[in-house]
């Protein structure tokens, strides 16, 4: 069937002459996801071979079950068009709130941590704002594509907020902390990528400084708790480390022992104080503390570097993205990594307070494993069809 | 480059806006900002500061913990271990590895308590002790569960989660009772105890000597502690490792004065004496022993009764167990040790000590006859004083008075000697009553010789505490009252406020003695019971040396009249003792000695016997008391004939005076 110019939009794209797609997907994106894959699969080996007796390969499988799992989501998805999920977004929001609502209906309560997260399948236990991030990334470009016109209003810029806020309210509530923030952080990405006006990001700053400071120290000085006092005294506690156990402040002055002892090149085998539980969540939250003793400066600096790769890529695949919306798309997904990766290091070495955010891709969990491998599938399918539109225009494009 | 003309798009959007590259580019600065500071922390806690944190990783993961040192051995003088430490399986509680706490925990306690004979209570009230006395370390629950609770707690290890077995080194008394106020006991040392500079160097938990010669050489029987370098998670529970142990170092080994074949024998005698007592219808409550070779002043024998089993001390004692001990039905206090910290008048036993600072100052000589009449009567007050059961000797000389004990002839020595002021308290305080005498044990009482002085200090003290407690008496005297004649006539006999013990009497016997031997010379020797420190395998490390405590200067004329006194006592007819020593070799073994019956209000007489026998090679002194064992010949004079005869190798014989003199 000869092809119509008029229709190109509608139709494949042409095969420019001598040209073929060398790689259906990003190769530096591809390459960081399969080395953190490998790094998360050999950090966890070490430091999880004595958290289940007589099991040393328990957490081991177990991830690399979720990797491949996650890998071939992200494969999938690269070959879908992303453009897809605009037309869904009201629907996409919707199944965001109700998992993160059947989480507090269906979802058991987790009696050590005191919190309820996840809905308990036969298999794998669902942890819905974990997934809850990939959605409202969807959703909430969608949604600012459609109001683009009126991007410097007020009333925009309230909308997309209050769009954020209420899924990330109600896992704050769970409570996961991390994850309402990780919404919230991608919202003012969104916005500022969008090109919402200095002036509202910086009122939208000045409100986020003032409710912190409200939450954590005025109305517990008042005697209300908007957050639990163990969040507060979490978030606190990297200001004044303490080596009491019973304290709180704890688990970060033993991660920074792990980290720290690992010195130039890691201490191998002799890694016990994340192996033997000094830091406790060694092979979820505080992974990195386990990647710092066993492998030294010299792997922490491998693992920083990955993340270099994948967040350079992530901002190279926002600019080349071929409409607004994988523009907003690839930002809310780099918002989401930024945020997860410098907050959850920043925790480990003794920067920034405990929330209890995953390292993406290297910490231990199916739920985070695929909701990232996701996220990049999305990034990836923005590259292809970037790519694509570039070839079909002619254009040579920079990648 | 191709046929296809560029499409307009219908979306008008440029993906890429200026504004938007400008703010990319101010994601792409703070990104790498990010990054800078996540490197530069990990340089400076990993590179700068990594040796920092691998010595503070390595004392996360390594806790010492205490190798307790087997406790060395406690020899008697032939080198026959008397205490000794056995090694036995303890039940032992991991608190790390325990269930839960609550419910699941409680559960567990109360299956083991009811396994052991323990409440549920008990149980976790050692755990939390222990665990904060040495954290990580397991806790001992208890030493001597039978072979068949190890055995349950062997095959049915996975009911008791948390709980172990492991051989642990206790004390061992293998002769019990035996000598118990001597050799004292063990325990945990106290947070007190741990303040001290005696215990330097002990760590919370070890187990130390407590009472007696255990606590007296604690330094040298206690040992050095090893350090088990146990690797643990962060729970405290100890994980497979190779870090190298630094083993303990045992105790060194005591070898003391003690004769096992005399000591033993004693307490049976003594055991004797009181049964004979009460036979005849004395309570015999109590009583005590010391025998003393008077030139050195070794202990070869001490003891109280009724005894305790330092065995008890070894493993944990309940509360309520020690309570007993202490106290005791009637207050017999089985704890004490009455030989050394009796507080007991001395009956007749005191008369040589007066006999001689009368005769030495000159207040009466030799031949003069006194204490004609079964009382005599001085004072204002026409205060009678008399002999036991009315009996008249007659007005005899100072021999025959120490013989037949007359009470009537020490009276007036002791009203004549008043005047001259405290003749017979200096002569008893030179000789070592009333004051320390060194002994190698944890106490010691001072004990009492009461003058005037003494009475002085008593009412002032009387008269201050009155007044600042504004009460009506404070009780440290019954009345006001100054020093008088009637005091000191009761000194003179041994009653009064005279408060000493056998040992004191041992020495002051055994400074006669030797004077007696050195022609009015004589040390007045240290008793002790320490010999020497060997090595765990029996190496001497330390000879003990207690030189004499001082040497007296005695005339020999006046003693060699007193030492008569109390041979004849011992030796001739009408003596009070002498039916005691029926058919004892006096030529090869003189036996000069003094009975005593001490008198108390309210209560059955207090027997005594003081003698001192002779013999080239191994002279003897020895003291018996019975607290309510009525006349001193018929209740400890025998015990000490029994305790004689063992020692020289006579026939044992328990033989009874007759003489109801005090």
């Amino acid at each position: 069937m000869p092809l119509s110019p008029i229709t190109a939009t509608n139709e494949p794209p042409p095969r420019p002459p001598g040209r073929r797609l060398a790689l259906p997907l990003d190769p530096g994106l591809t390459l960081a996801v399969i080395g953190l894959g490998i790094c998360s699969v050999l950090t966890l080996g070490q430091a999880t071979r004595k958290l289940v007796p007589g099991n040393p390969h328990y957490y081991v499988d177990r991830q690399i079950i979720y990797l491949s799992v996650g890998v071939v989501a992200m494969l999938v998805l690269s070959r879908l068009d992303y453009g897809v999920l605009k037309r869904m977004k009201n629907g996409i929001y919707v199944v965001l709130l109700l998992s993160i609502l059947a989480v507090r209906v269906l979802g058991h309560a987790n009696a050590v941590r005191g919190s309820q997260r996840a809905i308990e399948f036969p298999l794998f236990s669902f942890q819905a704002s974990e997934l809850g991030k990939v959605l409202l990334i969807v959703a909430l470009a969608a949604l600012v594509v459609e109001r683009a016109r009126h991007l410097r209003d007020r009333d925009t810029t309230a909308r997309i907020v209050i769009a954020a806020l209420i899924p990330a309210m109600f896992v704050i509530a769970q409570p996961d902390l991390g994850s309402g923030l990780v919404y919230m952080a991608i919202a003012c990405m969104m916005l500022f990528i969008a090109g919402t006006s200095w002036k509202h990001l910086a009122a939208l700053a000045a409100l986020v400084a003032v409710s912190g400071a409200f939450v954590l120290a005025a109305a517990p000085a008042a005697g209300i708790h908007v957050v639990k006092q163990y969040q507060v005294e979490r978030l606190t506690a990297f200001l004044h480390p303490s080596s009491n156990p019973q304290k709180r402040g704890y688990q970060q002055e033993e991660s920074k022992i792990a980290i720290g002892s690992g010195q130039k090149t890691g201490r191998g085998l002799n890694s016990d104080q994340t192996s033997n539980g000094f830091v406790p969540e060694s092979h979820t939250d505080f992974i990195f503390a386990a990647v710092g003793e066993r492998w030294g400066f010299l792997g922490a600096g491998v693992v920083l570097l990955l993340y270099g790769l994948l967040m350079s890529r992530a901002l190279r695949i926002l600019v080349m993205a071929k409409d607004l919306y994988g523009s907003l798309v690839a930002a809310g997904v780099t918002a989401m990594l930024m945020f997860q990766v410098f907050v959850n290091m920043g925790m480990t070495i003794g920067i920034m307070p405990i929330t209890g955010v995953t390292l993406p891709l290297m910490s231990y969990g199916g739920s985070s494993v695929v909701t990232t491998l996701l996220a990049v599938g999305l990034l990836q399918s923005i590259y292809v069809r970037a790519r694509a539109s570039a070839a079909l225009k002619g254009r040579v494009a920079r990648f | 480059m191709s046929a296809i003309e560029p499409v307009k798009r219908r979306d008008p959007q440029l993906p890429v806006s200026p504004g938007m590259a400008l703010r990319v580019a101010i994601l792409g600065g703070i990104a790498v900002a990010l990054f800078s500071v996540i490197f530069f922390r990990l340089w400076y806690l990993q590179v700068l500061s990594g040796e920092k944190y691998v010595q503070q990783a390595d004392a996360n993961r390594a806790r010492d913990l205490p190798i307790p040192a087997p406790r060395g051995a406690i020899l008697d003088r032939e080198g026959k271990a008397i205490v000794a430490s056995t090694t036995t399986n303890a039940v032992q509680i991991v608190p790390s590895a325990l269930p839960p706490a609550g419910a699941p925990r409680m559960a567990l306690y109360e299956k083991l308590g009811r396994l052991l004979g323990m409440s549920a209570a008990r149980i976790e009230a050692i755990v939390v002790r222990g665990r904060s006395a040495v954290p990580y370390a397991p806790v001992t629950i208890k030493t001597d569960a039978g072979t068949g609770v190890l055995t349950v707690l062997g095959e049915r290890a996975n009911e008791y989660p948390g709980v172990i077995q492991k051989p642990v080194s206790i004390r061992s008394y293998p002769f019990g009772e035996m000598a118990g106020h001597v050799l004292g006991y063990v325990g945990s040392v106290s947070s007190e105890q741990l303040k001290r500079t005696a215990f330097r160097g002990v760590t919370q938990g070890t187990i130390v000597g407590q009472e007696g010669l255990e606590y007296y050489y604690d330094r040298y029987l206690r040992g050095t502690a090893g350090v088990d370098r146990v690797e643990v998670n962060a729970s405290g529970y100890p994980v497979p490792s190779k870090l190298e142990p630094t083993l303990p170092k045992p105790g060194r080994s005591l070898r003391v004065t003690l004769d096992q074949g005399l000591q033993r024998e004693a307490e049976k005698a003594l055991a004797e004496g009181k049964e004979h007592a009460q036979a005849s219808g004395k309570p015999a409550v109590a009583g005590a022993f010391v025998a003393m070779e008077p030139r050195s002043g070794q202990i070869l024998a001490a003891g109280s009764s009724p005894g305790f089993d330092p065995n008890r001390f070894a493993k944990p004692l309940s509360p309520s167990e020690y309570k007993s001990l202490q106290g005791g039905s009637g207050g017999v206090a089985p704890l004490a040790d009455r030989a050394v910290n009796g507080t007991y008048p001395t009956g007749s036993t005191f008369k040589p000590i007066t006999a001689l600072a009368a005769l030495e100052a000159g207040v009466v000589s030799p031949g003069e006859g006194l204490g004609a009449g079964s009382c005599i009567t001085v004072g204002a007050a026409s205060q009678r004083f008399c002999n036991a059961g009315m009996a008249d000797f007659g007005a005899v000389g100072l021999v025959e008075a120490l013989k037949v004990s007359s009470d009537t002839y020490f009276f007036e020595v002791g009203a004549r000697a008043n005047s001259r002021g405290p003749l017979i308290q200096e002569m008893a305080r030179k000789l070592g009553i009333g004051r320390h005498n060194g002994i190698d044990l944890p106490s010691e009482f001072p004990g009492i010789v009461p003058d005037a002085a003494w009475r002085q200090r008593q009412n002032k003290a009387e008269e201050a505490c009155e007044r600042r407690r504004h009460v009506r008496s404070c009780g440290i005297v019954a009345e006001i009252k100054p020093w008088t004649i009637g005091e000191n006539m009761n000194l003179a006999v041994g009653q009064g406020d005279l408060l000493t013990d056998p040992l004191q009497m041992a020495v002051a016997y055994s400074s006669l003695a030797n004077a007696f031997n050195g022609g009015g010379e004589g040390n007045v020797p240290t008793p002790h019971l320490g010999m020497e420190i060997d090595e765990a395998n029996g190496g001497l490390v330390q000879s003990l040396e207690f030189p004499a405590q001082r040497r007296v200067h005695l005339n020999p004329t006046d003693l060699s009249l007193v030492m008569e006194g109390i041979h004849q006592a011992a030796s001739q007819a009408g003596g009070t003792s002498a039916a005691v020593w029926q058919g004892w070799d006096q030529a090869a073994h003189p036996v000069y000695g003094k009975t005593g019956t001490a008198q108390h209000v309210g209560k059955a007489d207090q027997a005594w016997y003081m003698c001192y026998i002779g013999d080239p090679k191994r002279p003897i002194v020895i003291a018996v008391t019975v607290e309510q064992g009525g006349f001193g010949a018929e209740t400890a004079a025998p015990i000490a004939r029994l305790m004689a005869s063992k020692w020289f190798g006579a026939k044992l014989k328990f033989v009874a005076g007759s003489s109801r003199t005090f």
